[in-house]
């Protein structure tokens, strides 16, 4: 210590005459960074009240409520968050999760209020002065808290896949299963959208925890087709899939598969133990497709005993006679079926109603009758020269196969239509070696089939000939058949739906061919149901009304899959087969 | 501040010859024979660092016996882990520290990181070791002024915090936060620098120098501080290791230990730095070591911005957080905070929470046993001095 010491301190006199450093006005002055974390603000359009942020809250200070003008539809739970600031530490967890982008946050920070209740407030539905800020922390591709990414599925090659019937999607192994599982937001949107309502999430969590047991009896509460539901199921659930959003939805059809390869048939039975107090009521079934026998499965656990017929000599329906075997192999859908008939379900193949057993007959012997046929009777071509021969129906070609039949289909073949069953005929043919081409009448991209099942057969050499009506087929010198067609043009529907095919006057085109498949749509053969009872039920468009448990005007009957439902797949012929049950239950019991 | 001088009380030994008698190593006094005074200074108290409380007894203005009391500010974050998905536990581990939470959020994220298998992007590093330099020049600004408060000069308490506002900024900009960054996350950080931000960060930087002359000349060439703190609360080189004193407090009583030099992370190994210590051990060499450690550490903050790179990911790819397991494991993580080596020990039982998270922060010994020890015999009114003088955090201690 010195005498510098005293007067050093007043070396710094200067900053008694500097300029503070406070500002006069700080909310004006002093706004927050382009990145604070400030108040919540919510797009109310995009979210789809997936819960997610309520999931990653750890100050449990989001709620999912109803907002008025937010309607509940499929993909979207018609609840948005509701953000309790007295809970809230702005860690901005919720922003980054969010699998749609919708929840961000302003730079605001300064907002006064009488009542303490006004700080749980739903950002988006109660209008705030930041809900238009730009400014404010938002969500940024650098950091993935989520996993957008599906793990990749292995498929044979297509080279390889041309000449074989073995089944090409290859399955995910466990390792590959567990980490698919964990991509999975739990939000249960999926669930809503599944027309079987299968628990989606439950099953998935129960894959994380490898346990297998309860995943497969959670699968046989909704559906009794899980193992061909994995592999042909037509997914609608991906499509809303929380995930889809802002990546790839989470596989859920090939995780139902991997849960179903996972046990034998034998451990099925294990696995799904039933105490079956069995009643005297008889109920009929007709048609042992995927519709019929889920019926079947849960009203014979509720102990109803039950005979199916099937005119066909083995069991699935459209499932097996529809579905080529490479992508439905015949022993996993066997595996569904034969546990079905494990618990006593009476089936009797080769039994067609109308032929070898009447319609009336079943109505006096039975308590309640079931009918879920397919859809066989293939729609007409409305074009000169169809009922020449080597034009082929595409579901009779495919009923062939199934049969073990390869009929000689020549090496030039089309197919017209835009459907799946187009698509299972093209790539079929592809696997009988020969060089196909699809007829389609809009654009590809307006093609009902599965995107799925396009890319693939494009992956197979199906040439596709797009907006292109059939016009005329006739007999070629070379005694193949000529098809012409007319090219057609794409015009915007005044009213807004898709837009229309119109023909371009003129442009013909024609190329001869060795077989023509027609598969533009088929209907269902209602020939077995006997007049008197087809007059009192009520069909509309082919298509059976019936109320919501699939009850027609004749309380006794009730109908359900591609002859009820407009998706006419298989899981809302297993959804239909389900309720249906509960229908005829009800319905058994009130009397 | 070139060199840290040596003080002429480099022997000093407390001198406990008065009264009272140690009796069993504690001290024997009777309050009713009005000789003795007790008074609590704390919890709310100007003096005191945070939320505690010491139970001074005094005998005039000599402080004979010191407890230190905590339990005010328990907010069970240790606890509230247990309960929390990994990724949720970041926002809790910031609040373990005000003054300089990324310590927290660094060991955290570091060790979970390790017990998942996760190598995080070059880039991120960079960034962390960028933030936790700049967390460690708020902190010291904190704690100058906390320092020249306790000795009556709270001007220069004003003008240091305006100087880490300006930090604040700077972190506001960063990570969208001023105080609680949770900017660290396990797998890197969250946001990339915003644009134009090096400029700024050494127009800070210019801010903070100028100011660090004019407190040398004003705070540490001060016959006051000087006549205050030298003498004060000496640490004898032994008393160290006894302790588990650690940080500027520990170099300051001439241990050479720092972690980022001894156990280099991230990548303190690529940056130049010397070891700041003294020799004297008292409460101005403290001080002095400290000063000196803000420089270095906008030294360090102009080394990173010059060698970092400018392009790059910062965060490595994690599992979807919701669903995030780790494989049963522990690990010990630590890292220099202001006050010292700074430790989290992570237990995970491969479930989706942790299993136990310990926080072993410097100020467990130093503002416990150590400040009990070294108030004895002291002048009431160099209690505050004393106290941030170990820059104390209760926080660190109540987990």
């Amino acid at each position: 210590m010195s005498l510098k010491d005293v007067l050093s301190p007043f070396k710094v006199w200067e900053r008694a005459a500097r300029k503070p450093w406070t500002v006069k006005n700080p909310i004006d002055e002093r706004k927050g960074s382009a990145n604070y974390r400030g108040f919540h603000k919510n797009d109310l359009e995009k979210c789809i009240g997936c819960g997610t942020c309520e999931d990653i809250c750890q100050n449990l200070a989001i709620d999912l409520v109803p907002v008025e003008n937010v309607e509940t539809n499929m993909g979207d739970s018609g609840l948005r968050p509701m953000i309790d600031y007295g809970r809230c530490c702005w860690c901005a967890l919720c922003v980054d999760v969010c699998p749609t982008g919708s929840l961000n946050m302003s730079n605001e920070y300064n907002w006064i209020e009488e009542e303490a209740e006004g700080f749980r407030f739903i950002p988006g539905a109660d209008k705030k002065s930041w809900d238009d800020s730009d400014k404010g922390y938002h969500q940024s591709d650098d950091i993935q808290l989520i996993d957008p990414a599906r793990i990749v599925m292995e498929e044979l090659e297509a080279e390889e896949r041309k000449s074989t019937f073995v089944e090409m999607v290859k399955g995910y192994s466990k390792e590959k299963a567990l980490l698919e599982a964990e991509r999975c937001l739990e939000c249960g949107i999926c669930v809503a959208r599944c027309p079987a309502h299968m628990d989606i999430p439950e099953y998935i969590k129960a894959i994380r925890e490898d346990d297998i047991e309860l995943a497969v009896k959670i699968l046989y509460e909704t559906n009794p087709f899980s193992a061909s539901c994995g592999r042909i199921c037509t997914h609608s659930c991906e499509e809303v899939c929380a995930l889809a959003h802002n990546g790839e939805p989470i596989a859920i059809r090939w995780l139902k598969r991997y849960i179903m390869d996972q046990v034998t048939p034998d451990q099925i039975k294990e696995i799904i133990t039933n105490n079956i107090q069995v009643n005297n009521k008889k109920i009929a079934i007709i048609g042992a497709g995927p519709g019929g026998l889920s019926a079947a499965y849960y009203l014979r656990l509720l102990g109803y005993e039950i005979s199916v017929y099937e005119s066909k000599t083995k069991g699935g329906g459209m499932l097996r006679y529809g579905i080529p075997e490479y992508r439905l192999p015949y022993d996993q859908l066997d595996k569904d079926i034969d546990y079905i008939a494990s618990l006593g379900v009476q089936i009797n193949y080769g039994k067609e109603i109308g032929k070898d057993l009447s319609f009336d007959e079943l109505y006096g012997n039975f308590d309640a009758i079931y009918f879920s046929i397919g859809l066989e009777k293939p729609t007409s071509l409305r074009c000169v020269g169809e009922d020449l021969d080597s034009v082929v129906a595409g579901v009779d070609f495919l009923r062939d196969i199934t049969d073990g039949k390869r009929p000689d289909i020549g090496n030039d073949v089309v197919v017209i239509g835009g459907g799946n069953v187009a698509m299972d005929v093209a790539r079929t043919s592809i696997r009988l070696g020969a060089n196909v081409t699809v007829l389609y009448r809009r654009r590809i991209e307006d093609m009902p089939a599965d995107l799925e099942e396009i890319t693939e057969a494009q992956e197979e050499n199906v040439i596709f000939n797009p907006q292109s009506l059939q016009t005329k087929i006739e007999k070629a010198k070379s005694g193949r058949l000529l098809l012409q067609w007319n090219n057609m043009k794409m015009v915007e529907d005044p009213e807004g739906d898709r837009p229309k095919p119109i023909p371009i006057e003129g442009d013909l085109e024609s190329k001869e061919f060795d077989t023509i498949f027609s598969a533009i749509g088929q209907k269902a053969d209602l020939s077995f149901i006997s007049e008197k009872y087809e007059e009192k039920m009520k069909f509309k468009w082919g298509k059976a009304v019936t109320n919501q448990f699939g009850q027609t005007d004749i309380p006794k009957v009730f109908a359900g899959g591609d002859v009820k439902n407009w998706t006419a797949d298989a899981v809302s012929a297993i959804a239909d087969g389900h309720s249906a049950a509960k229908g005829i239950d009800e319905f058994l019991q009130k009397r | 501040m070139k060199e840290i001088s040596k003080s002429k009380y480099k022997n000093y030994v407390a001198d406990r010859s008065k009264y009272p008698l140690l009796k069993d190593g504690k001290p024997e006094f009777d309050l009713n024979s009005h000789m003795f005074t007790k008074i609590w200074q704390g919890p709310q108290h100007p003096g005191v660092t945070g939320n505690m409380s010491l139970e001074l007894v005094i005998n005039g203005d000599e402080v004979i016996d010191c407890k230190t009391h905590v339990g005010y500010l328990h907010r069970a974050f240790e606890k509230l882990m247990e309960r929390r998905k990994f990724m949720q536990c970041f926002p809790i581990v910031c609040r373990i520290c005000v003054p300089e939470p990324d310590t927290n959020e660094y060991c955290f994220s570091a060790g979970i990181e390790e017990l998942a298998g996760i190598d995080i992007p070059e880039k991120a590093k960079w960034i962390r070791t960028l933030n936790l330099e700049m967390s460690r020049v708020a902190s010291f600004l904190m704690w100058i002024g906390g320092q020249a408060g306790s000795l009556g000069m709270g001007i220069i308490g004003q003008w240091t915090v305006t100087m880490r506002d300006f930090w604040l900024d700077l972190f506001e900009e960063m990570s969208g936060g001023r105080i609680y960054h949770m900017y660290m996350i396990p797998g890197g950080v969250r946001k990339d620098l915003p644009e134009g931000f090096e400029l700024r960060v050494k127009k800070v930087i210019k801010q903070t120098r100028e100011l660090l002359v004019d407190i040398e000349k004003s705070f540490l060439n001060n016959a006051i501080t000087k006549s205050r703190l030298q003498g004060l609360g000496f640490i004898p080189p032994e008393m160290v290791e006894e302790y588990g004193i650690v940080g500027p407090t520990a170099r300051a009583s001439g241990k050479p230990f720092d972690v980022r030099q001894n156990n280099p992370y991230l990548v303190y190994d690529q940056l130049v730095m010397k070891m700041i210590t003294s020799d004297v051990g008292d409460a101005y060499a403290r001080t002095l070591v400290r000063f000196a450690e803000t420089i270095l550490s906008i030294d360090l903050i102009e080394q990173i911005m010059h060698k970092m790179p400018k392009t790059g990911k910062i965060q490595a790819k994690i599992p979807n957080v919701l669903n995030w397991k780790i494989p049963a494991g522990q690990t010990y993580i630590k890292a220099e905070s202001t006050r010292g080596e700074h430790g989290f020990y992570i237990i995970t039982d491969g479930s989706k929470y942790p299993r136990r998270i310990f926080v072993r922060g410097a100020s467990y010994t130093h503002a416990i046993s150590v400040l009990e020890k070294l108030a004895v015999n002291i002048s009431i009114s160099d209690t505050a001095a004393l106290m941030v003088s170990l820059h104390t955090c209760p926080p660190e201690i109540e987990r």
